[in-house]
């Protein structure tokens, strides 16, 4: 008998129902409004890379050691220097990132021995051409420069 | 058999191609279904659409290097896969991880497990005709991306474990962040129930679809939930454990019907018993150092070393050839959709056409996997 009205007062189906209003309030709503309202990613996020420069100065940390050219699974750094005779050290002269192929693992961040590659929280990385995902040593240190639409 | 026509069919048979463009095939399967009727006579699966060579690009790449990759394999269980790839290694090299990065390990895996089984029970509910609660599984499990981003920066290919343990230290409020996690679950887990264990059409769908007993589940090698829907507990977590499981304490659910609602009652038992495996480790991950003592260029001797972890999925297997190198001589996969994919035509033989989606459903591939 209780078998019968459950069956026949459709209850499974009610019981369901029930706790799809249940969660009709906007407070448990988690849809972001993307362009109006930006999501803020974590600390940690891998985006963009940004080649850092000395806050004060505005020189490059770089020191061109390569290595994350070699850690790089994809071979998308090219880090190009040339022999200062006087300091001794190497003088960065152009680094290029292939940002079509990256796909932010995060090694050539593990590998910079001075903190100078970084993968930052900018995710707005969308270019017209291919070139323009070939970012070279001021885009590095410039970071992404996305369109901001105003109504 | 040659039919009259020369198609290899009988005057009543027809072949209907199914994907792999086809939204309930779950990526870009391409079944070949011979029908008679309504009903399946035969299945024939056509995989590789999505093949990218991944064990190829382990022979060029270094150790370290094809840690990314793995990730993309199975992409809704990267932190699995990263577990996996990285044991293997481990073994080859003799070491092992420090007991924190191993209870880390073993907190973001069984995340990954409960985020893997809500996409799968949202997109299965979806394929069936149940279209909320895939609003809800979503919902919860960008709770658990929302943690992994915080912790290694990336949501979906996190790349989260190095070779020899973690490179990531835990962030603050991270044990916090999980168990506010847990506490908010559980109940949520009960909601699904309620909204389709008790449902009617769902449990009609669903019963007796798809039905697979253990001995052909062991013939065909299929693990996971649906082996252990079909009666058979083997779970690798408590058969070899692995990364410091056998120090807590939970339950292997088995059910033993065998067909797609069993399965469906297994997976979500397995995800109240990874929130009980996550409270446990939260609750006392070990202080100490999360790199144990690993060289820097990774070298491994002359040898192979095969290991597999219980991926949400099944049985995941990393099999590794070194030649005392610095790349892997050879690097094999065991991916378990690829091996679950195969008992399809079993299940499916003799079902309708509009089982097969429930059924690939149920099985939970994940094309990256079986295509490598």
């Amino acid at each position: 008998m209780k078998r019968f009205l459950r069956r026949f007062l459709l209850l499974d189906l009610l019981e369901g129902l029930w706790v799809t209003f249940r969660h009709q309030s906007p407070s448990q709503i988690a849809t972001e409004q993307y362009p109006s309202e930006r999501p803020a990613v974590s600390e940690r996020y891998r985006g963009a890379p940004r080649l850092n420069v000395h806050p004060e100065t505005q020189e490059t940390l770089c020191i061109s050691c390569n290595l994350c050219a070699v850690a790089c699974p994809e071979n998308l750094i090219v880090v190009g220097s040339v022999r200062n005779p006087e300091t001794k050290r190497k003088d960065l002269v152009h680094f290029t990132y292939d940002l079509s192929r990256c796909m932010f693992c995060g090694l050539c961040e593990d590998a910079c021995p001075v903190d100078a590659l970084e993968l930052t929280q900018d995710f707005e990385l969308a270019s017209y051409t291919r070139e323009g995902l070939i970012w070279d040593r001021q885009a590095l240190e410039e970071g992404p420069r996305p369109t901001q639409y105003r109504q | 058999m040659t039919g009259r026509d020369g198609t290899g069919l009988d005057g009543n048979e027809m072949v209907l191609n199914m994907g792999p463009q086809h939204p309930s095939t779950h990526g870009v399967l391409r079944i070949v279904l011979k029908l008679d009727g309504e009903r399946v006579k035969s299945t024939d699966c056509i995989i590789g659409y999505l093949h990218r060579g991944v064990e190829k690009i382990a022979e060029n790449r270094t150790y370290t290097q094809f840690a990314p990759y793995v990730d993309r394999m199975d992409y809704l269980a990267a932190v699995s896969n990263g577990l996996g790839y990285c044991l293997a290694v481990e073994k080859l090299l003799n070491a092992v991880a420090t007991p924190r990065a191993q209870a880390v390990r073993v907190i973001l895996t069984e995340l990954n497990r409960i985020a893997s089984h809500l996409l799968w029970l949202g997109t299965h509910a979806l394929d069936i005709g149940a279209i909320t609660p895939l609003f809800y599984t979503l919902r919860e499990r960008e709770a658990v991306l929302k943690i992994f981003e915080n912790y290694c920066g990336a949501r979906l290919t996190t790349h989260a474990f190095r070779i020899g343990g973690l490179q990531y230290e835990l962030y603050e409020g991270f044990e916090q962040e999980v168990e506010a996690f847990c506490g908010q679950f559980l109940p949520k887990v009960d909601e699904y129930e309620e909204l389709l264990s008790g449902n009617r059409i769902w449990r009609e769908r669903l019963r007796g679809v798809g039905i697979i007993d253990a001995e052909t589940c062991k013939r065909y090698g299929v693990t996971g939930p649906v082996l252990r829907a079909a009666g058979v507990g083997w779970d690798l977590r408590k058969a070899q454990p692995y990364s410091g499981y056998e120090q807590y304490e939970f339950a292997v659910p088995v059910r033993t019907g065998g067909d797609t609602l069993d399965r469906y009652f297994v997976r979500l038992d397995e995800m109240r018993e990874s929130v009980r495996i996550i409270r446990q480790a939260v609750a006392n991950i070990p202080a100490g150092p999360i790199m144990a003592k690993v060289p820097k260029v990774i070298k491994p001797a002359v040898g192979e070393a095969y290991v597999s972890i219980e991926a949400p999925k099944g049985e995941l297997g990393y099999f590794i050839v070194s030649d005392g190198s610095t790349q892997p001589y050879r690097l094999r996969v065991r991916p378990p959709s690829f091996v679950n994919l195969q008992a399809l035509d079993h299940m499916a033989k003799g079902a309708l056409v509009a089982d097969v989606v429930a059924i690939i459903g149920t099985i939970d591939i994940v094309l990256g996997e079986v295509d490598r």
